[in-house]
């Protein structure tokens, strides 16, 4: 037993220390004074200094950020109206189709999604002249479209373990349609739709293939910006973006790690 | 006591619907509300997969867009001509170029999702076996590096592997080689890319399973004489399958379309189809044969997914 113990502790170790190697190198090395990546020069923090000059990365983050925001926002619109239709409106015509389509999106290679959705673009430009010519609105379009199926799933799966007994009491007092998924059923939700909110943020703030399809000459990304520099090597630029990126992304986690501690405690404190 | 069924099995959510139903006002709400996710899904995820058809249908042509059209229309003669082009699907077939690059898209992802269930088991057992604050900070040290950027963690295996990268340097300062080793730029490199940025993609499916593993029929298991090992393949493998199947469907299905981890790291001659479209779209400019390859794409290796995906679903509303 304690011998299956200590082997189970090594390797399970190795995965993390695998996980987390790389992420630590990285970091190590954006504080890395050298120009050659790999010469360790001494510690400076020089190029955090030239990424703020750098207008193509910042400009880039810009566009992303907003393009992030709009397109997580209307993914949430758009996914929760799906997972709550699909498990909530009982059966009706086409709920298959609506259930397959609201699932594709995530076993869809991205190469495919992105040349689909600009091959549509460029036809519907062609048929009815709109969209005309492709830039943040088209690759907004195409980040809501695949990041509405995640939200769709993440309410799914928090309607599923929902209590019905309050919404049943809700329309049993009287309450309509559209107060009660207002009054009730959103606010038990929101969890979800926060969550949901988060995962499309990230995702879209990360997307290279799709972006680089639908998006056009003037709008790179974030990430068609970090691609095109280090397609050829090691970019010491990068290093520091990647190490901002990342430490924000840990500190929120932790964060979120921290308030639900804090609420499941005060949950247990009440019962 | 059929009637008593009936009855019960009308509360709930058929109860709901047969009050919307006859307040003919709502229903008709109803179908506005399906119709809003329905017609974005439609006009966005459905008619795109319409149109690639179509284009792969058509033949390159020097012009903006740079394909023929399909269907002409003579107004004077009242003449309908419509053209399609099976070339591009014919070249797919006859060239082993696209054969090879579709079977070895999925060679490299079944090896990498096999390593990924390897590296990842020890790590969802230990989580599962863990409690309070360890398990808490094992499964956020889990998901941490999933909410941070994809691009970037695979970029950073540049820097590790490459000649004068710390792995090199590493070896050779302890005297295991002389020579710096060629990683990246191999297939090698892509394997570990894929297993690396898929890893918590397979630890957490693998962890919901375990999670629900009953201590007592280890417990049982050894005091009937299993040794670990037996325990091991008996009781815990069989028992975890569910998670098994859902990590290795959720690693194995985004690395076979993967384009950045063999564009980063991978080499020239590393074959993959999502690389393969991406350079006839980008590089050759072949909107019409971009459109087969992903028409094919589409047909050998999505709905196959798909289905095993509903498949699997079906099992385990059942159980």
């Amino acid at each position: 037993m304690k011998r299956r113990s200590t082997f189970l502790n090594v390797s399970a170790g190795m995965g993390f220390v695998f996980l987390y190697a790389p992420i630590i190198a990285l970091i190590i090395y954006s504080f890395n004074k050298s120009k050659l990546v790999t010469v360790w020069g001494g510690w400076s923090l020089k190029w955090y200094a030239e990424l703020f000059k750098n207008d193509q990365i910042i400009d880039a983050a810009l566009v992303s950020v907003k393009i992030a925001v709009i397109s997580a926002t209307l993914a949430v619109v758009l996914g929760t109206l799906a997972g709550f239709v699909l498990t909530r409106f009982g059966r009706f015509r086409g709920k298959m189709i609506l259930s397959g389509w609201t699932t594709a999106p995530l076993v869809m290679p991205e190469v495919i999604t992105g040349l689909s959705l600009l091959l549509l673009f460029v036809a519907m430009e062609g048929m009815f002249g709109w969209p005309s010519g492709r830039g943040t609105g088209t690759v907004i379009i195409a980040h809501t479209t695949f990041c509405l199926a995640y939200v769709a799933v993440i309410v799914q799966s928090r309607l599923v373990s929902l209590d019905e007994t309050l919404e049943e009491a809700a329309m049993d007092l009287g309450a309509r349609p559209a107060s009660l998924f207002f009054l009730v059923t959103l606010p038990l939700i929101a969890p979800a739709l926060v969550s949901g909110w988060l995962l499309s943020f990230t995702l879209s703030l990360d997307d290279l293939v799709i972006a680089s399809f639908v998006s056009g000459p003037g709008d790179s990304t974030l990430p068609m910006v970090i691609f095109s520099k280090v397609r050829l090597g090691v970019s010491p630029e990068v290093n520091a973006l990647a190490t901002l990126m990342i430490l924000t992304v840990a500190v929120g986690v932790i964060a979120a790690v921290f308030q639900m501690r804090r609420q499941h405690r005060s949950k247990e404190i009440q019962e | 006591m059929s009637i008593i069924a009936e009855s019960v099995r009308l509360t709930g959510p058929t109860l709901r619907a047969l009050i919307l139903e006859r307040l003919g006002q709502i229903k008709c709400g109803r179908y506005a509300v399906i119709s809003i996710p329905g017609l974005w899904l439609a006009v966005f995820f459905f008619i795109p997969f319409l149109v690639v058809f179509k284009i792969s249908l058509a033949e390159t042509a020097i012009a903006i867009p740079p394909y023929t059209s399909l269907f002409e229309f003579d107004l004077e003669e009242a003449l309908l001509e419509i053209s399609i082009n099976l070339g591009n699907y014919r070249y797919l077939f006859e060239d082993d170029f696209y054969l090879a690059a579709y079977l070895n898209s999925a060679k490299i992802a079944a090896i990498s999702t096999f390593f990924t269930l390897l590296i990842g088991f020890p790590m969802a057992y230990l989580i599962a076996r863990s409690h309070g604050t360890t398990r808490t900070l094992l499964l956020s040290l889990v998901i941490l590096p999933f909410w941070t950027s994809f691009l970037l963690r695979v970029y950073a295996w540049m820097g590790i592997l490459q000649k004068n990268g710390i792995v090199n340097d590493f070896l050779m300062s302890i005297g295991l080689i002389d020579t710096p080793l060629t990683i990246l730029q191999t297939d090698i490199a892509v394997y570990i890319g894929i297993v690396y940025t898929y890893l918590p993609f397979m630890v957490l499916p693998l962890y919901t399973a375990l999670e629900k593993l009953d201590g007592a029929l280890l417990e049982a298991a050894q005091d009937l004489g299993c040794k670990p090992a037996q325990t091991f393949f008996l009781i815990t493998l069989p028992l975890s399958l569910p998670g098994v199947v859902a990590g290795c469907l959720l690693v194995f299905i985004p690395a076979v379309g993967e384009f950045v981890i063999p564009a980063l790291l991978g080499g020239s001659d590393t074959l993959m189809i999502g690389r393969v479209l991406w350079d006839e779209f980008f590089l050759s400019r072949d909107w019409p044969m971009a459109s087969a390859v992903a028409t094919v794409m589409l047909i050998v290796l999505v709905l196959p997914i798909m289905l095993i995906r509903n498949n699997a679903e079906k099992q385990g509303e059942a159980a």
